[in-house]
């Protein structure tokens, strides 16, 4: 337990040595790190990647919203993140894409700080999220809506005050301008009318709209969708679609969209990161990726049986299987 | 807004339930006294013996209980027993030569301390000392005694 | 072999000290969220009323037929030395400083704890938790803040009430059903239990059983694993707990309350 900790600190005190970037340029000298770039901690320097230095980068405001470099995240001994690059464009849709248990929701949860990385860094709006005390990350949570998995509407609170919520625990608006500002809300994802209605009588499709007109009440920079199409019928999967790429466009948002719906997810995405075992496995825009050759994802986004990923569960052969038990 | 209010009046009807419940067990089933507690005052006595007298023992005073018994310590220089009792604040003129006795209610009952009044204008003060004592009876001594004195007669 | 169970054990204890220093921090947690029952009364009062005012019924009915088998029992016990008389000291006693805190400790952990544990674990596992923490809402002081001290304030109350009633449903055996006398019932109790030391010590340990039962119910709603198994595992494992914990607190306040 102490080893790990030691370990994180002296992680996170060479962290700052990691800034440097492949693809996109953006050098770390326009963010500098809060502490002096002194790689002297061995632990730190031998889990450093030699890299090229990097080149400077274009001014701040073209920089990504997230940045995440080098984030490595274990569970127990599974392995979930291992060196992982991702940058997060300002105004446009980025779906991340994976297989199940790839763990998308976990980088959501990374990005949003409600789990710390074990190594690496995660930048949201310049601000390194890990480095955040507990007031200056309400603040940060506030600039961001999330759209859960399950919704995480308040099942003993009605629609309205559901999305009321945020506005009465954040601002101190009148009781008029406070419904007039709901009602829009409601109003933008189409269930004005459904305001007095209960968590439990919502469908999903309806449950699913409700938390995304929550996830905007604050007028957040930007929404991270958790598999925002699971579970949902064709119709309101379109009224899904519609609104994701509305609420983008319209309000001048940043979008995050994490699932394994591939056809949906390509339809409204502007840039595509697919990964796998810890690693992004490809990257670009939907028709670049709709290119890629590689076998992994032609299986992944075409949806083949059988591939790099097989169909079979890594088991002995099956006569040898079948023959110990006949002997035994 | 029908539901939030029952919410509050139920929440009402509960607290107003326990003061009640609190109350009769303090009046009907503890018999509270209000003055009774840290006030009154101290007064201590000396017994050889004070037999199975414990803290909180009533002391009583023609049968009515006007104090407890607050410690029971051994004096290793006397070898005697000093019983400190708290007594309540009315009872303010309980005179000097009072006699103080140990006694047991019933047959098996539990010991306390019986003050009986003697003739004296002063009366006793807080901190005061009641100087005249006599001891517990103990069962064992007294059924002794009775067969000794049987004895004695019959022989 | 051997290095095997000696490595299991010390890992069962290393989890159980950590279970242990979670709870406490999360007590913490609790605790400092203490100003936010201030400025939302309405949430404590909600809590107060799912925790006592649900619990009142299988109290109050507990507690009248508990006092009857005491009165019943204490009887035949009583009346073999002809000391019917003292059975209203022996049922007040035996409520006031044993019974009322632990029995109605015991109910409300089935009746109230049980179902904070449940419900923290749902919202847990349909991500409410994190949903509130994304609203930049800490969903410690704002759920279980609440019901920690609506369970606090609740507790005390129901003990008494369980008391108090089960005093009543006593006398009603005694003197209603077996002809004990009615006076002598009443003074020889009034005579025998103290209000500070009997009263009062049952209501601090009401409070403790109060603080220790929710405090258990809320940890292993917040720490459970968030799937169905696992919420119903926390739910009677909050039970359980709750259920020894009571009784081993309840030797050890007796022993420093009544023990001379």
């Amino acid at each position: 337990m102490a080893h790990q900790i030691q370990y994180q600190t002296m992680a996170r005190r060479g962290s700052g040595a990691r800034h440097s970037v492949r693809e996109q340029g953006v050098g770390s000298e326009e963010h500098p790190h809060p502490t002096p770039q002194v790689p002297t901690c061995l632990a730190a320097s031998e889990t450093d990647r030699v890299r090229e230095p990097a080149p400077s980068g274009p001014a701040p405001e073209d920089a990504p919203i997230v940045r995440i470099r080098g984030l490595s995240y274990r569970r127990g001994s599974l392995v979930i993140f291992e060196d992982l690059d991702l940058d997060i464009r300002r105004g446009a849709v980025t779906a991340v894409m994976g297989p199940s248990g790839t763990g998308k929701t976990t980088l959501l949860k990374l990005i949003t700080g409600q789990l710390q990385p074990d190594a690496g860094s995660i930048e949201v709006d310049g601000l390194e999220v890990r480095r955040l005390d507990k007031a200056e990350l309400c603040r940060l949570r506030r600039r961001m809506g999330m759209l859960f998995q399950a919704n995480a509407l308040l099942t003993d609170l009605s629609v309205f005050d559901n999305v009321a919520y945020p506005l009465r625990e954040h601002t101190r608006l009148s009781p008029t301008l406070l419904r007039k500002l709901v009602l829009m809300k409601l109003e933008a994802v189409g269930l004005r009318g459904a305001r007095d209605l209960m968590p439990s009588e919502l469908s999903g499709g309806m449950a699913r709209r409700v938390a995304l007109a929550r996830a905007i009440a604050l007028d957040p920079m930007m929404i991270l969708y958790d598999e925002p199409f699971t579970g949902q019928d064709p119709i309101s999967m379109g009224m899904l679609i519609q609104l994701i790429r509305q609420l983008n466009d319209a309000v001048g948002l940043t979008s995050i969209v994490v699932s394994h719906d591939v056809r949906e997810t390509a339809g409204i995405a502007d840039y595509l990161y697919v990964i796998a075992q810890g690693r992004i496995v490809a990257r670009g825009t939907p028709a670049e990726i709709a290119e890629d050759r590689s076998d992994w994802v032609r299986q992944f986004m075409d949806g083949l049986p059988d591939g790099p990923v097989h169909f079979h569960y890594p088991a002995p052969p099956l006569d040898q299987d079948l023959r110990l038990r006949g002997a035994a | 807004m029908a539901k939030r209010q029952n919410v509050e009046l139920m929440v009402g009807v509960f607290m107003a339930l326990g003061i009640v419940a609190l109350f009769f067990l303090a009046m009907k089933v503890s018999n509270l006294n209000l003055s009774a507690g840290g006030d009154g005052y101290q007064l201590t006595a000396r017994f050889a013996n004070v037999g199975s007298l414990k803290v909180r023992s009533p002391v009583t005073m023609a049968g009515v209980r006007i104090g407890r018994v607050e410690a029971v310590r051994f004096d290793k220089a006397t070898y005697e027993a000093v019983v400190s009792m708290r007594i309540d604040a009315e009872v303010d003129s309980i005179p000097e030569d009072t006699f103080a006795n140990i006694f047991t209610s019933g047959l098996l009952g539990e010991q306390y301390v019986g003050l009986e009044p003697g003739g004296s204008q002063d009366f006793l003060r807080d901190g005061g000392e009641i100087a005249n004592t006599q001891s517990a009876l103990v069962l064992e001594q007294m059924i002794g005694q009775f067969l000794f004195k049987k004895a004695g007669e019959s022989g | 072999m051997l290095l095997g169970a000696v490595a299991g054990l010390g890992r069962g204890v290393l989890d159980a000290l950590t279970q242990l220093g979670r709870a406490h921090l999360l007590l913490g947690g609790i605790l400092r969220g203490s100003g936010e029952v201030l400025r939302h009364p309405r949430l404590l009062g909600e809590q107060v009323f799912n925790i006592g005012v649900l619990s009142l019924l299988i109290v109050c009915v507990s507690g009248l037929f508990v006092g009857m088998v005491l009165g019943l029992q204490g009887y035949y016990v009583l009346a073999q030395f002809g000391a019917e008389e003292s059975l209203g000291v022996m049922v007040a006693a035996s409520l006031v400083r044993e019974l009322g805190p632990v029995v109605a400790a015991l109910l409300v952990a089935g009746r109230a704890g049980s179902a904070l544990t449940a419900e923290i674990g749902l919202m847990k596992a349909t991500e409410q938790l994190s949903g509130l923490e994304m609203m930049a809402v800490d969903p410690v002081r704002r759920i279980l803040t609440p019901r920690f001290y609506g369970g606090v304030i609740a507790m005390p109350i129901l003990a008494a009430i369980f008391s108090a009633v089960g005093v009543i449903g006593g006398y009603f055996v005694a003197v209603g059903l077996l002809g004990v006398d009615e006076g002598a019932f009443w003074s020889q109790m009034q005579a025998k239990i103290d209000f500070s030391d009997d009263v009062v010590n049952g209501v601090v340990k009401s409070l403790v059983f109060g603080v220790v039962v929710t405090w258990i119910a809320l940890f292993q709603g917040y720490n459970t694993v968030p799937t169905s198994i696992g919420v119903s595992r926390s739910t009677t494992r909050s039970v359980v707990h709750s259920a020894l914990v009571v009784l081993g607190l309840d030797f050890v306040l007796t022993a420093l309350m009544f023990g001379d």
